[in-house]
């Protein structure tokens, strides 16, 4: 697998959606974050593959787990990693996108990780750097590396996506979440259907391909994988949803409503949770059906994974340059 | 007097349906003679003679949405810098909107303009007035003492009036007056949190998407305050099919109604925001391919009367953005021409019903001596090579903005020459 001067399956220097990428670039990330599963399970867990290298973590938007989880992944493999956020940078001082990207391009990382809140963004951003650039979500549009360590999980327990039936439930207007792993496990062969209040749906939702449902009990038939999404506080104060108990009513999985999927049926959650909202605690916390924690180790092996395959682009672009 | 002969000329003048070859005769700055069937005999003894090679000679147009800069933000676009593009695309008269800074919602600003557009403008500049001092959306401005001082109507510009009452209120005491009332109709609290036409590819740019409800709903509210008002209504841009058939209905019962549909309306649609293209961020937004289609058939109809540019200068710090964060609009006066000639190409709409879109028409709603091949009125002309094909440059283009919807499209057709008042003001390379 590791061997200096391939790329092996993935020839890519960004990775800015999930369109992007094939199945055989997925299937090639997934066995390079096997290996880094185990990586991360040791005493020692780094290595020196990226030495040298350098990685910008810029995140225009709040985000605790996503940007640690890079900056482990970074940090594990050697590379140097600064994290800049929008409260300590000069985003808040009026400058532009561009002008930023293009001064910290000219500190030559090696990689830059980037979540915004537009759509688009890292496009925007990959067209003005010579770094390769990882979405690490933008707007409303995707987040890939969260769809990636979604189906690292959920192959690790049911070997493979064909013939999967996974129901993605709650916020599918406002998630990036849900369209990377929609577009995902539809390109690896899962049958995906989004559950949602209509006010939660986007337009056009019914021309994704996928299967619409409005009501948890219908959606969750036979569902081997339940995947919740955060319902964000500014949705829930009555212009979307009249409040969140009625939310939770209707469209909160608890043990009752996920007596509807397959018996064994696996539940995975994005976080940061609502308990109470979207998930009963009894489902979250219940180790016979929840992944969520899962979820996190395998975000960190993914996102090693991630870099290490678009810094193989890098390597070679190089050493065909000198 | 001067007396320019344009001779070997394809004489086309939507006012009076000609379609001929011949030659035109321009006494100073008026039309002296319009002769069919004519060369170059019998010509006075020293008149200017400009051969015009078979190529087709049109009232100029007149182009009846142009925002420009001045006053306030002159680096994005000034009068003379917005007629100098007009000029290269054979607009002979622009009408600016009051969307400045300061706004021109007074008097003395009408004045103003009309100054600067003597001093430094070389096409025909009329301005208009918004219709409620300071863009408040309630109080009305003077619209008589704005028409007497020279504007030519009343709008907002990019802003809608939502308040029905205001609107009932403007309608109504406008009609004394005769003054045009030029709407820019969006349902804000249904468009707000959009920005490109809502559908399945918003959803795959992940893009929050404005349906076209958001316009065809005001515009089914202002035909039926226009009913109650006897108001004259324009609509200023057209995206939407049920707009389309809210406009119907009101002509159908003898309302004072008319609109007007942007050229990039016209020709492209919803696919061109391509990978976030900030230059196709607009406001209306451009729509599904099949409301294109409803769009080109209403003009064909008769049903829309006039094409825009929506000339929208934005300077590159508002257009390097992401998709979301950016500016609307785009340059159009140097493309309104070879945009809608492309409806000609594709055998879609009739040359002289394009034509008559973006000369006679606009001329006639806005009550101005233009748009028209008449001895006696204004030496206005656009000479026209139809099918020359070109690729859209913006460096190369002449506004002070290069925010152009077209940038790397081809489009057929350029103006070779454009005369206002009998003055050549622009004349194309020999190549």
């Amino acid at each position: 697998m590791s061997t200096e001067t391939s790329h092996g399956a993935f020839a890519h220097r960004h990775l800015l959606k999930i369109r992007d990428i094939g199945p055989g670039d997925v299937t090639f990330l997934l066995d390079l974050a096997e290996e880094y599963v185990l990586q991360n399970r040791q005493v020692d867990k780094k290595s020196s593959l990226l030495r040298g290298r350098t990685l910008i973590n810029l995140f225009y938007e709040p985000s605790t787990r996503t940007q640690s989880s890079f900056e482990l992944a970074g940090k594990r493999l050697g590379a140097d990693t600064v994290n800049m956020s929008v409260s300590s940078s000069s985003v808040k001082k009026g400058e532009t996108l561009i002008d930023t990207a293009t001064t910290l391009n000219a500190m030559r990382p090696d990689m830059l990780v980037i979540r915004h809140g537009a759509s688009g963004a890292p496009q925007l951003l990959a067209q003005k750097v010579d770094c390769s650039v990882i979405n690490a979500g933008d707007g409303t549009n995707e987040h890939p590396s969260q769809a990636l360590l979604d189906a690292l999980t959920i192959r690790r327990h049911l070997k493979n996506f064909e013939g999967l039936t996974v129901a993605i439930c709650g916020d599918i207007a406002h998630s990036r979440v849900a369209m990377s792993n929609l577009y995902l496990l539809s390109m690896m062969g899962a049958r995906v259907r989004l559950i949602a209040p209509p006010t939660l749906l986007p337009a056009a939702a019914d021309r994704l391909g996928v299967e619409i449902f409005h009501n948890m009990a219908d959606g969750l038939k036979g569902a081997d994988v339940v995947m919740m999404l955060r319902l964000q506080q500014e949705r829930m104060n009555g212009t979307l949803l009249p409040s969140t108990r009625e939310y939770f009513r209707y469209y909160g999985l608890d043990h009752e409503k996920l007596a509807n999927a397959r018996p064994g049926a696996l539940v995975m959650h994005p976080g940061p949770m609502n308990r109470g909202v979207e998930i009963d605690s009894r489902v979250a916390d219940d180790p016979d059906v929840s992944l969520i924690h899962e979820q996190v180790e395998m975000g960190v092996a993914m996102r090693m994974a991630i870099l290490d395959a678009v810094s193989r682009y890098r390597r070679n672009d190089g050493e065909r340059a000198s | 007097m001067s007396i320019t002969a344009y001779v070997n000329a394809r004489l086309i003048d939507p006012s009076s349906k000609l379609d001929e070859d011949g030659r035109l005769i321009v006494e100073g700055t008026r039309i002296g003679a319009v002769e069919p069937g004519q060369g170059k005999e019998g010509l006075s003894e020293g008149a200017e003679i400009i051969d015009c090679g078979g190529h087709v000679l049109a009232p100029g147009l007149v182009d009846m949405r142009v925002f420009t800069g001045e006053p306030g933000a002159e680096h994005k676009e000034t009068l003379g810098s917005a007629s100098e593009a007009a000029a290269a695309g054979g607009v002979t008269t622009i009408v600016v909107m009051p969307n400045t800074d300061p706004l021109i919602d007074d008097v003395a600003l009408v004045d103003f303009l009309n100054r600067r557009a003597r001093d430094t403008a070389i096409v025909n500049v009329r301005p208009m007035a918004t219709i409620t001092k300071a863009l408040d959306g309630q109080h009305m401005t003077e619209i008589g003492l704005l028409s007497d001082a020279g504007a030519v109507g009343f709008t907002d510009g990019d802003r809608p009036v939502s308040d029905s009452l205001v609107m009932r209120r403007v309608l109504a005491y406008a009609s004394e007056f005769g003054a045009l009332i030029v709407q820019h109709a969006e349902d804000r609290a249904l468009s707000a949190p959009g920005v490109m036409n809502e559908g399945e590819y918003a959803l795959r740019l992940g893009l929050s998407g404005i349906p076209e409800e958001a316009e065809s709903i005001m515009v089914e509210r202002d035909m039926q305050l226009v009913a109650l008002t006897d108001g004259r209504y324009h609509l200023g841009q057209i995206s939407a099919v049920r707009s389309l058939e809210a406009i119907a209905r009101a002509k159908s019962k003898g309302l004072d109604v008319t609109c007007a549909v942007s050229a990039h309306h016209l020709v492209l649609n919803e696919m061109d925001v391509a990978d976030y293209r900030t230059f196709a961020r607009l406001n209306p937004p451009l729509r599904v391919e099949d409301t294109r289609l409803a769009l080109i058939d209403g003009l064909t109809t008769g049903l829309i009367d006039v094409i825009t540019s929506s000339h929208r200068p934005q300077a590159p710090e508002d257009k390097r953005l992401p998709f979301a964060e950016a500016a609307e609009g785009t340059v159009g006066l140097e493309t309104l021409l070879p945009a809608a000639l492309q409806l000609h190409h594709e055998n879609q709409v009739p040359l002289m019903t394009i034509l008559r879109a973006i000369t006679t028409r606009p001329a006639e709603i806005l009550g101005i001596e233009a748009g028209t091949l008449t001895a006696g009125t204004p030496a206005d002309l656009a000479l026209i090579d139809l099918g020359y094909p070109f690729k859209v440059v913006p460096e190369s283009l002449r506004s002070r903005s290069r925010n152009t919807v077209f940038e790397g499209r081809t489009l057929q057709g350029r103006v070779l020459r454009t005369t206002v008042s009998g003055r050549t003001v622009f004349e194309a390379e020999k190549d």
